[in-house]
């Protein structure tokens, strides 16, 4: 590849990240975050976007992200309130961003008319704040006064409304300081610099003051610093807008001139501790510097000060307001600094936060590796078990500790394919909108638990069964609004996502508040359909999991939305594809619930190793209810071979283990064996009747198709400390093959 | 050294191995290593050739009866028994024979075709036929000694 398209490969993978952030950010405000912390992150998200896509010359993507950004400076100063309606179009501007982005990415084109609808929309935003705060009558507009409004109206109230009217100023004073770190990201002072003098007539002066003698010059340090005075007609939001990338990595002041030309002084009221050491490195009169730096602040009584001057405030557009008077007010400002230290600091912390990028292959081939590991250690404890060595010697002590390291290792290289959920929950508020959009209903998603960690293949699979059920919940489980009116509920129908652990497995629901499962239609299609038998008397819970069924779809006429060919058969196949079950539940009138549980990982397994006919097998942990002794006196044959159990007054199929793989020719006497009663997929029970139980342990699930093919009734393999391939029972398919009739004789020969 | 070359060039080289009084070889090329028999664990639905699967260093390796795959009867594995484990596209398969007898190398022209004769297991199997000291050596292809995979399908 050449490197201009990795960049720009890597520009697009960065743009994924930065909507995902922007769109967590537009929902978060939607549910009523006004932190502006909040607001400035999804601020940077378009920013970047936009910053990235200009050095990529993409003009639309700028056109319109340059729209989107300018009324998300208006909500992040405050100057537009973010209301649900200004949030709602924000959200689906992000969705016309989304957009564009892919189609810069992939080519082919957008739908112009929308994106030009969300960027009136926008620029109407702004628009109508402007025409409001035009009232005050001044042709230009500087919203920069307005911010200070309150703190000037605490300080004196005559003073303010010329303040807020304050034209202005024709010239800016710059003091800019870098820090080691911005020199550490590789940022270069002379462009910013040059970029500022795109803006304006410039004067630059460097200050050296600060440069250390050579023995205690640190040559990673950053000692320089600029004056900068720009005449012209550029905002201040302009000349910061050139540091913007940097502005965590420097002390950035910006004082205007006034039109005497003095510069309006102003303490620099940050704290900024790289001053101070490079200070107190300097020289002789450092600590008196110092101090007088800190308490600058604190001392000084002019800082706001009044008049013609207007304090600015240092950097953060949402800062606490500067104290009307300084003696009153000896602790605020330091409080004052250190917020918006905090402020200013996260956002780069989270973002550089010591993340890399590595190849998947890498990952899963250390993840093999790490399997064999712990094979090959329950090995080497097995032979030395064998070599009858005391227990207590140093050696059965050292494979103790390498037994509980390779435990960790396997624990940890395991969580480094876990990631949270929340990469696929990120994807469905825009389907979700689209959605209320097409039917015309009102939604609101509600998640849960996003955080939750699952194996990184198991999240990519389960995009597509959790759109088709999201899909499902909307089109087919939720009432139109005018319904809901009538049954007496809020108009706006809740879907709820939700996900959590739950005993070694992740739960993941769906959860709608519409008019439940309509089982009289449902029953009337699956007869109409020959799913089932006109008579059948079904309970209501058979009757909810019909929409199971290959063949099943309750949209007489297929709509544009669930209606893809794809029915709730395909979301349920997928979903055991990946070791999962999905059950659904189902009340009239209050809503239904359809809820997956799902392996933590695909690669181990939690399981009981048993005994069948000479084979050692292993039932998966997750299906065994309990384990019990069979009494002669339970066990019944119904004719044919087949024998059930009764358990607690139910009578439950016994599978035959042995039998039915072939690894024996008689039918185990159930006195002899021990019973497992398993849950099947759906809830059914049945009981696998095996020789003897051997233990628990966890294995590593290997693949038997790679070098071999599927086999009926086993799910895999997996390899035992003694070095021996044990099979993994496929339960579903080893019940499912003993109801039909030529069940015991899966295996011809052994 | 250039006696090499040309050997290289003009003809191969194959493994030759045992299954009871007969012998058989395959392109050293497809082999990957050889080991000593260790008990396979037995699959439900399998063909009586598949004896079952072995762990190979962590994967999960059938074990095909080569003698019962041809034709030629089970084996009694013991621990004289060897597993030649082979690469058959891109499976990987563990081959039971008596034992392994040498490294020939060949030319092509040295490979005699396979007479016409009916058996089945002959025109699935063999290639051709070579005369080593007088002993009749068959030339045998691996490409379908493991069961097919669609079989599964059906099944």
């Amino acid at each position: 590849m050449d490197p201009m398209a990795e960049i720009k490969a890597t520009f697009f993978q960065e743009c994924e990240e930065q909507l995902a952030e922007l769109e967590s950010g537009l929902l978060a405000m939607e549910g009523g975050d006004t932190e502006s912390e909040t607001v400035n992150a999804v601020f940077r998200a378009v920013h970047s976007v936009k910053g990235g896509a200009g050095a990529f010359g993409l003009d639309d993507l700028v056109h319109f992200a340059h729209i989107f950004e300018t009324t998300l400076d208006e909500v992040r100063s405050n100057r537009l309130a973010a209301s649900n309606e200004v949030v709602k179009a924000l959200l689906r501007s992000a969705d016309v961003l989304a957009d564009l982005v892919r189609a810069a990415r992939d080519g082919g084109g957008v739908d112009q008319a929308r994106c030009d609808a969300c960027a009136a929309e926008l620029s109407a935003f702004t628009g109508i704040e402007d025409a409001a705060d035009g009232d005050d009558g001044m042709g230009e507009i500087d919203f920069q006064p307005m911010q200070m409004a309150p703190l000037d109206l605490d300080l004196d109230a005559a003073e303010a409304p010329p303040e807020a009217a304050a034209p202005e100023p024709a010239a800016w004073s710059l003091r800019f300081k870098p820090r080691p770190e911005l020199y550490a990201k590789a940022n270069e002072t002379v462009l910013l610099l040059r970029e500022l003098a795109r803006l304006g007539e410039v004067e630059v002066e460097l200050d050296a003051s600060d440069l250390p003698l050579l023995p205690h010059l640190d040559p990673e340090g950053a000692y320089l610093s600029w004056n900068v005075s720009v005449r012209g007609d550029a905002t201040e939001a302009d000349l910061r807008e050139v540091f913007e990338f940097v502005d965590a990595d420097c002390e950035l002041d910006v004082q205007a001139i006034g039109a005497d030309g003095e510069p309006m002084e102003l303490p620099n009221s940050e704290l900024d501790i790289a001053a101070l050491i490079s200070m107190a490195q300097s020289a002789s009169e450092a600590p008196a510097e110092a101090a007088a730096n800190l308490d600058a602040p604190l001392v000084d009584p002019d800082p706001p000060e009044p008049g013609p001057g207007r304090a600015e405030l240092a950097v953060v557009d949402i800062a606490p307001p500067e104290p009307a008077a300084a003696d009153s007010a000896a602790a605020p400002p330091a409080n004052a600094a250190n917020a918006r230290g905090e402020a200013k600091n996260a956002p780069p912390a989270a973002a550089a936060g010591a993340t890399i990028r590595v190849d998947l292959d890498r990952v899963d081939r250390l993840i093999d590796l790490v399997g064999e590991l712990v094979i090959n250690q329950a090995m080497l404890a097995q032979r030395v078990n064998e070599a009858g060595l005391a227990r207590a010697s140093n050696v059965a002590g050292g494979l103790d500790e390498l037994e509980q390291l390779t435990r960790e290792i396997q624990d940890s290289v395991m969580a480094i394919r876990a990631q949270p959920v929340k990469s696929v929950f990120q994807r469905m508020p825009r389907l979700v909108r689209e959605l209320a959009n097409i039917t015309g209903k009102q939604v609101r998603l509600i998640t849960e638990g996003e955080g939750t960690e699952v194996d990184k293949t198991v999240i990519e699979r389960l995009t597509d069964p959790l759109t088709h059920m999201l899909r499902n919940a909307i089109d087919h489980g939720l009432e139109t609004p005018e319904k809901r009116l009538a049954a007496g509920k809020n108009p706006e129908g809740s879907v709820k996502l939700s996900a959590a652990h739950r005993s070694g497995r992740i739960v993941i629901e769906v959860a709608d508040d519409g008019g439940g499962i309509n089982r009289e239609r449902v029953k009337q299609i699956a007869i109409d359909k020959g799913l089932i038998a006109a008579e059948a008397v079904l309970t209501d819970e058979e009757i909810d999991n019909l929409i199971f069924l290959p063949g099943f779809s309750t949209a007489s006429a297929i709509s544009d939305i669930s209606g893809r060919g794809v029915g709730m058969d395909v979301v349920k196949r997928s979903i055991q594809d990946l070791g999962g079950r999905i059950t659904i539940t189902s009340r009239p009138g209050l809503g239904s619930t359809f809820s997956m549980s799902l392996p933590l990982t695909l690669a181990v397994l939690d399981g009981m190793v048993v005994t069948a006919g000479q084979q050692t097998l292993v039932a998966p942990l997750t299906s065994i209810i309990e384990t019990l002794q069979p009494k002669r006196d339970d066990v019944h044959g119904l004719g044919g071979g087949a024998r059930v159990i009764s358990i607690r007054g139910s009578y439950v199929p016994l599978v035959d283990v042995g039998l039915s793989l072939g690894y024996r020719a008689e039918p185990l006497d159930s006195e002899q064996g021990v019973a497992l009663l398993i849950e099947g997929e759906g809830g059914s029970r049945a009981v696998l009747l095996v020789d003897a139980i051997q233990g628990q342990r966890q294995v590593v699930i290997k693949s038997l198709e790679a070098n071999y093919r599927r086999v009926p009734g086993i799910a895999a393999a997996t390899i035992l400390g003694d070095g021996r391939v044990a099979l993994i029972l496929d339960i579903d398919a080893l019940v499912a093959a003993s109801r039909t009739a030529e069940a015991p004789r899966l295996l011809q020969a052994g | 050294m250039s006696e090499a070359v040309n050997r290289g060039g003009a003809g191969r080289e194959l493994i030759s191995f045992r299954i009871g009084a007969q012998e058989f070889c395959v392109n050293i090329m497809e082999v990957r290593e050889i080991r000593g028999w260790t008990p396979a664990t037995p699959l439900p639905q399998a063909p009586p050739f598949v004896r079952g699967v072995i762990n190979l260093r962590g994967a999960v390796l059938p074990i095909v009866d080569l003698g019962a795959r041809l034709g030629l009867g089970a084996a009694e594995p013991s621990a004289r028994h060897v597993i030649i484990v082979a690469q058959v596209q891109n499976q990987v398969v563990g081959l039971l024979v008596d034992a392994v007898s040498d490294i020939l190398t060949v030319t092509d022209e040295e490979i005699q075709p396979t007479p016409d004769v009916a058996s089945e297991m002959v025109r699935t199997f063999v290639r051709g036929l070579l005369a080593i000291d007088g002993r009749m050596v068959s030339f045998i292809s691996l490409d379908r000694v493991l069961p097919d995979r669609e079989l599964d399908h059906a099944a």
